[in-house]
């Protein structure tokens, strides 16, 4: 294993790298074709280079293990705006989660739909290219349009741009409290319903969210956060608005939303159960629609414009989706299904030719996690 | 402002480029006339002038193919242009270009509040896409200072703020997706109604891409449920670093304000003499709004009122009601106005830590006794983002290029305090030779890189965003 101990380090070693290295982070993540080549770890870069609470900014190396950033911005009394996933339960691995992987995958949570993705909080990056030159873009400050956001287009790049050295954040204040409003029995058309109204409503949802627990009784949750007193009475407005769709409990206890929302987060649901697990990015709208035709257990975030599904093993769910707008990701499968069936959704043929054309600047030599996010498969 | 030399060899078929335009537009949508292409020669930057070789004016996502396919053929620049609001040139012909105007795309294609956006044409302008969802009580959240007039297609181009980004964020956080045309001519849709992209985020990097990436023509944007009140508190202070500390403890304190808006005391003597407002005389001047129901805007309130309390402030004043909310937000909105009317003065948009934000006015302060030019500071200090307007006189043989001196001298400064020579207005022109001060050779050349990739012929807005030195190659291969 290849573990550069910084960033001038990593830039000799793929200046004069000759053969495919899998870029690693924390190995929690594994997802995508597992591409070829000896492990290049960034775990010995690591260290919070600037933290400036009153300016809500933060910078780290890209190593740097996410709860040590967690616990920096805790003392602060701040947070991470997107509410990256843990997938350690999900996929079943261990190891430590490094900011540079939530980076690199674009990894968010429940939050995504008020506070954004990753790539949204991102304002700053520093990678080294397939040819060992270091690259900064963007910076530490929270608006900055000085030429061309790549930033942007290395948040979920999956290492096939650049190895991330260094990443920089805008933050956002933790909140005081938080509260779930909770119903239950709800049909998948009606709870998304029931998240629509409450995201249309102005009470600042934070998290919307449906167990479709086929077999069981759905549960549908809509998370507030913020100041005691606003939740209190955001709780109760909701409430109102909600009633037409059926009984509304209020979870008041912020340690047990807090466990709820973070069980929902990391879809400890699918923890365990055998089955592949497929992400869907949709108009939430259509969830429902496109959750008919899935064959298996769902759980649906983000107002419904995201589903979880758990579904037979080795099954390509695309060709039971159709045509959809949207995509959808095989987040856990066996090697053997990951080697056969496209991770990432297929793109039509020009944006493809153009994330190809990218990936040749951006790793000419194509040593990059090598086909890690190739949507084309070979033929078997 | 350096500009490439114009193509004798594109101004040489000027007749059969416009013919063949004219063959796949109505005949009103390609001005060659030089009276009416004069319209054209500058936007908002207007310093620099140069009519193009024609403009057009497409009516469709498929009439902007044919423009962009035939000007692909003939090996002819296209300058993309919304409203002509940039303050950094980035609409700025040159006399070989066409310019391609989305003044007449201006449709809503779709409004969807169960699923919370709008889908509109681009030539469509900010404020009205509020308009268009106001009735539901929706709005869209980037407000840059222009809203009035710009164009959907110019914020995507620079990826534009506005005043409530500390809360809302920059048009790449509320951009869903968009309907874009390559300069073959390609019709490419890339993201839309859901979230997050398949593979790599294309969406991202053609958000602020300065027209250079491709031609916007259709957009899904973010829409928003409009808060339930919002209310400004004003706070006058006797220095501009207990103004400075003031922010900072607002911030640390957990309340996120939507707008924490900075104004100097030139600035403030300004825009009193031409607005009245009623502000009171001070070193420092902030306006902090917060949004909510009237307990959740009392609560913040209290806790601001609390910090600014502890900072000794020489005024501290609430709106009561909407009349006085409006005049705490008057003089910030009529600054520039009332800048414009004592004198012409140039409007910079370098970006800093807010940490920083003492010594960097203090630095402007110095330079701008060195340079014998006044300025005025109005800003968002909320994020950092300056903005110093520069005070000269046109009509002063050697004032402009005195005051683009001390310009970039206050840019440079931006960067090396950690900040960024552009937050919100882009690159452009204005700032382009500047931008090996943020950025090595390297850095731009992976920037490039995504241009070569898009553009390969570099003929979409070639002359902006980067120092013509640092491009020349790649565009007289081109040509």
């Amino acid at each position: 294993m290849l573990q550069p101990k910084s960033e001038a380090e990593l830039a000799e070693l793929l200046a004069a790298a000759q053969h495919p290295v899998v870029i690693r982070g924390g190995g929690t993540r594994p997802i995508g074709r597992a591409a070829a080549g000896e492990v290049l770890s960034a775990a010995a870069l690591t260290g919070v280079t600037l933290y400036e609470p009153g300016a809500l900014t933060l910078v780290a190396q890209a190593g740097t293990p996410l709860a040590e950033i967690e616990a920096v911005l805790r003392a602060e009394n701040q947070r991470l705006p997107f509410e990256p996933m843990d997938h350690r339960a999900l996929l079943g691995t261990d190891g430590t989660p490094t900011i540079g992987g939530v980076v690199a995958g674009n990894v968010s949570g429940p939050r995504r739909i008020q506070a954004g993705a990753a790539r949204d909080s991102l304002i700053g990056v520093r990678f080294v290219d397939g040819t060992g030159t270091v690259i900064k873009n963007g910076g530490r400050v929270m608006k900055n349009v000085t030429g061309y956001d790549l930033v942007k287009l290395m948040a979920g790049s999956f290492g096939t741009l650049g190895v991330l050295s260094e990443v920089s954040f805008k933050l956002l204040p933790e909140v005081e409290t938080c509260a779930c409003l909770m119903l239950e029995g709800l049909t998948d058309h009606t709870a998304v319903a029931a998240l629509s109204r409450a995201l249309a409503s102005p009470y600042e949802v934070t998290g919307a969210a449906h167990s479709a627990n086929r077999g069981g009784t759905s549960r549908t949750m809509i998370r507030l956060e913020g100041f005691a007193k606003s939740v209190a009475y955001r709780a109760d407005a909701l409430r109102g608005v909600l009633a037409e769709f059926g009984a509304v409990d209020v979870i008041a206890d912020p340690a047990l939303v807090r466990q709820m929302w973070k069980d929902q987060r990391d879809v400890t649901a699918f923890a365990g159960q055998a089955g592949d697990v497929w992400r869907i990015s949709c108009k939430p709208s259509d969830g429902p629609v496109i959750a008919a035709k899935i064959k298996g257990d769902v759980i649906y975030d983000w107002g419904g414009g995201l589903i979880w599904a758990l579904v037979t093993e080795g099954h390509d769910l695309r060709t039971s989706l159709g045509a959809f707008a949207g995509h959808a990701t095989l987040i856990r499968a066996a090697e053997a299904t990951r080697a056969r069936i496209p991770t990432f959704h297929p793109e039509p043929a020009p944006l493809a030719a153009l994330s190809d054309g990218l990936r040749r600047k951006f790793d000419p030599k194509g040593i990059l996690n090598t086909g890690l996010m190739a949507t084309a498969m070979p033929a078997a | 402002m350096e500009m490439p030399i114009p193509n004798p060899a594109i101004l040489a078929k000027r007749a059969r480029i416009i013919a063949r335009l004219r063959d796949v537009l109505p005949h009103d949508a390609v001005i060659d006339d030089p009276h009416e292409t004069r319209a054209y020669e500058c936007d908002a930057l207007t310093a620099y002038r140069c009519p193009p070789l024609a403009a057009v004016l497409p009516q469709s996502t498929a009439e902007v193919s044919e423009v962009l396919r035939i000007c692909h053929q003939e090996g002819v620049p296209v300058v993309p242009r919304g409203s002509g609001t940039s303050l950094a040139g980035g609409a700025l012909p040159t006399a070989d270009s066409v310019i391609l105007g989305v003044a007449r795309l201006t449709a809503v294609l779709e409004t969807d509040y169960d699923n919370r956006f709008i889908c509109v044409q681009t030539g469509r302008t900010n404020l009205s896409v509020t308009g268009a969802v106001e009735e539901k009580d929706f709005f869209y959240a980037p407000d840059p200072s222009s809203q009035l007039a710009c164009a959907i297609a110019g914020n995507i181009g620079m990826n534009s703020g506005g005043a409530h980004c500390l809360k809302y964020g920059v048009t790449t956080n509320n951009l869903l997706g968009v309907t874009m045309v390559m300069m073959d001519g390609t019709v490419v849709e890339i993201g839309g109604a859901h979230l997050d992209a398949a593979g790599l985020d294309l969406l991202g990097v053609i958000c602020g891409s300065e027209g250079q990436l491709g031609v916007v023509t259709e957009a899904t944007l973010r829409i928003l449920r409009k808060p339930e009140g919002a209310r400004p508190v004003l706070m006058g202070f006797d220095s501009n670093e207990v103004a400075g500390e003031c922010v900072s403890a607002i911030i640390k304190a957990g309340v996120l304000p939507v707008a924490i808006e900075f104004m100097d005391r030139p600035c403030i003597e300004a825009t009193e003499a031409f607005a009245k407002a009623g502000y009171p005389m001070c070193e420092a001047l902030l306006i902090v709004e917060v949004e909510g129901s009237e307990a959740e805007i009392r609560e913040q309130l209290d806790v601001i009122l609390e910090i600014a309390k502890r900072h000794n402030p020489v005024e501290l004043r609430e709106a009561a009601d909407a009349d006085q909310a409006a005049r705490i937000w008057l003089g910030r909105k009529s600054a520039f106005g009332a800048m414009g009317q004592i004198n012409d003065y140039m409007c910079l948009d370098g970006t800093i830590p807010v940490s920083s934000l003492p010594y960097v006015l203090r630095r402007i302060g110095e330079m701008s006794k060195e340079y014998g030019l006044g300025v005025a500071n109005v800003f968002h200090a909320g994020d950092g983002n300056m903005h110093p307007l520069i005070l000269f006189d046109a009509n002063k043989p050697g004032d402009l290029e005195l005051c683009e001196a001390f310009g970039a001298d206050i840019l440079k400064l931006c960067v090396e305090v950690g900040g960024c020579l552009t937050g919100e207005h882009g690159v452009g022109i204005e700032k382009r030779d500047l931008m090996l001060t943020q950025y090595s050779h390297k850095d731009l050349e992976a920037q490039l890189w995504v241009k070569d990739v898009f553009d390969p012929k570099w003929l979409l807005n070639p002359a902006k965003v980067f120092p013509l030195s640092v491009t020349e190659t790649r565009r007289d291969q081109a040509a």
